[in-house]
């Protein structure tokens, strides 16, 4: 049977995320409003640019943070969950393959895209399902949303799970790429939106799937 | 198939409005959040190691003076009350009431580990105290004794600990701090120090230690905070 562009374990799992991050992201920065500062106490970060700056409220979910600490903990599962099936579904559909950015193939592609959206070149360069610049910043995001999970259970559990917080540098430095990795994120989001926005076919197609593919 | 699409995505519709409308913020305790929080209480006793010691810290890691905040319910630092002591209990062969010399004369355990808030914030200090699980033996707990209660004089604060947790080897009740006697600022004549909880599970200006079958609250538990607090 032919395949969709957009198979529907990716599209249900794409949607699930929207939810999920907003609520990740929100009751994430109600948690950071408690103490609006990177570094241990008395040895702040100075490379931060927003040590004692308090996110917006439009932005905060949770309430309190008691509140918000228990939605973090609650839906951090779900969207755990919901990344190990898009992971599996990639790897035993061998969808990995169109969607994931492999330098050897893809970097000429993602370069003459960037030239062609830069009005350097003047026709769209060849491509499949995605262009390589689209696999590139899929890809990141994934890698992201794992740089945001690890570092998450590691300030979560920075004794019992101690390993965690090593690669980042102790539990400051894990808190840390959580949020770069948060802000990093919400910055691929936004250049999403943007381009779907470009391009309203890739949002028909992840809603009903798109044309069968052979 | 075109059926069991529109199904699923109905029932997951379904399924994530109803999630929501059974989140409350101001009871976080209560509701599908509770139901997480004792699934996630189940997840942190499993990973909870009573052999894994934090690591010890240096003394150069020690957070400068004055940039270690001090919390306390009451209005000031609550005054040491005249005569204090360490009253012991609960599920106990022999309840005791220790005096501060009492609890000095028994060995002495120095912890310096990573501090973490629930805020998020971390610090260093030393503590040197008498553990708590050399407490518990001189008073002979009882094995049903699951958890361990601790009251304080500041306005009423208290906490309860799981007693894997509160027999950890670097769960302390500490008498001082960075090489001086206790301060009243951080607890003083007495409090808990440990490196598997998150700060508000240690007790300051302790007077009252009570072994108990079940489980009990805590001043910011009864609030809205997660019990089991484990770092």
């Amino acid at each position: 049977m032919p395949r969709p562009d957009q198979p529907w374990p990716i599209r249900l799992t794409h949607w699930a995320n929207v939810p999920l991050l907003v609520i990740m992201a929100g009751s994430g920065l109600q948690i950071l409003a408690a103490y609006p500062m990177l570094g241990p106490r008395g040895a702040l970060y100075h490379w931060y640019p927003f040590n004692g700056d308090v996110p917006p409220a439009w932005l905060r979910i949770g309430g309190w943070l008691a509140g918000a600490r228990h939605w973090h903990f609650a839906f951090a599962w779900l969207f755990v969950v919901n990344g190990l099936v898009y992971w599996t579904y990639l790897l035993i559909a061998r969808e990995w393959h169109r969607r994931f950015f492999l330098p050897w193939r893809d970097t000429r592609n993602a370069v003459q895209t960037i030239a062609y959206y830069t009005r350097i070149r003047k026709t769209a360069p060849p491509q499949d399902l995605y262009n390589g610049l689209q696999r590139l910043a899929y890809t990141t995001a994934s890698l992201l949303a794992l740089v945001v999970v690890v570092s998450g259970v590691a300030i979560y559990k920075p004794v019992q799970l101690h390993a965690l917080t090593v690669p980042f540098g102790g539990y400051d430095g894990a808190r840390a790429a959580h949020l770069v990795a948060l802000a990093l994120l919400a910055l691929f989001t936004v250049g999403h939106v943007v381009m779907v926005l470009l391009h309203p076919r890739s949002l028909a197609d992840i809603v009903t799937g798109g044309k069968p593919h052979g | 198939m075109a059926d069991g699409r529109i199904l699923t995505r109905r029932a997951f519709v379904a399924v994530a409005v109803g999630s929501l409308a059974a989140c409350s913020s101001e009871r976080p305790r209560a509701g599908l959040l509770g139901v997480a929080e004792r699934w996630n209480e189940r997840v942190q006793r499993m990973l909870f190691d009573p052999q894994w010691l934090a690591p010890e810290l240096p003394a150069s890691a020690t957070t400068a003076a004055g940039e270690l905040p001090a919390y306390y319910i009451s209005p000031g630092p609550p005054p040491m009350p005249p005569g204090w002591r360490l009253r012991v209990g609960g599920l106990v062969a022999t309840p005791a009431a220790f005096s501060l010399d009492e609890l000095q004369r028994m060995a002495r355990t120095d912890v310096r580990v990573r501090h973490h808030c629930v805020e998020g914030w971390s610090a260093v200090a030393s503590w040197h105290g008498v553990r708590l699980r050399d407490v518990a033996e001189r008073v002979g707990a009882a094995r049903e004794a699951r958890y361990v209660e601790l009251r304080s004089f500041d306005s009423g604060y208290y906490s309860s600990w799981d007693r894997e947790s509160a027999f950890h080897p670097q769960t302390i009740l500490a008498y001082g701090m960075n090489g001086e006697p206790l301060s009243p600022h951080y607890g003083a004549p007495l409090r808990l120090y440990g490196a598997v909880k998150l700060g508000y599970k240690m007790v300051k200006y302790i007077d009252e230690l009570k072994f108990l079958p079940t489980k009990t609250g805590g001043y910011w538990e009864d609030r809205g905070y997660e019990w089991f607090a484990g770092v």
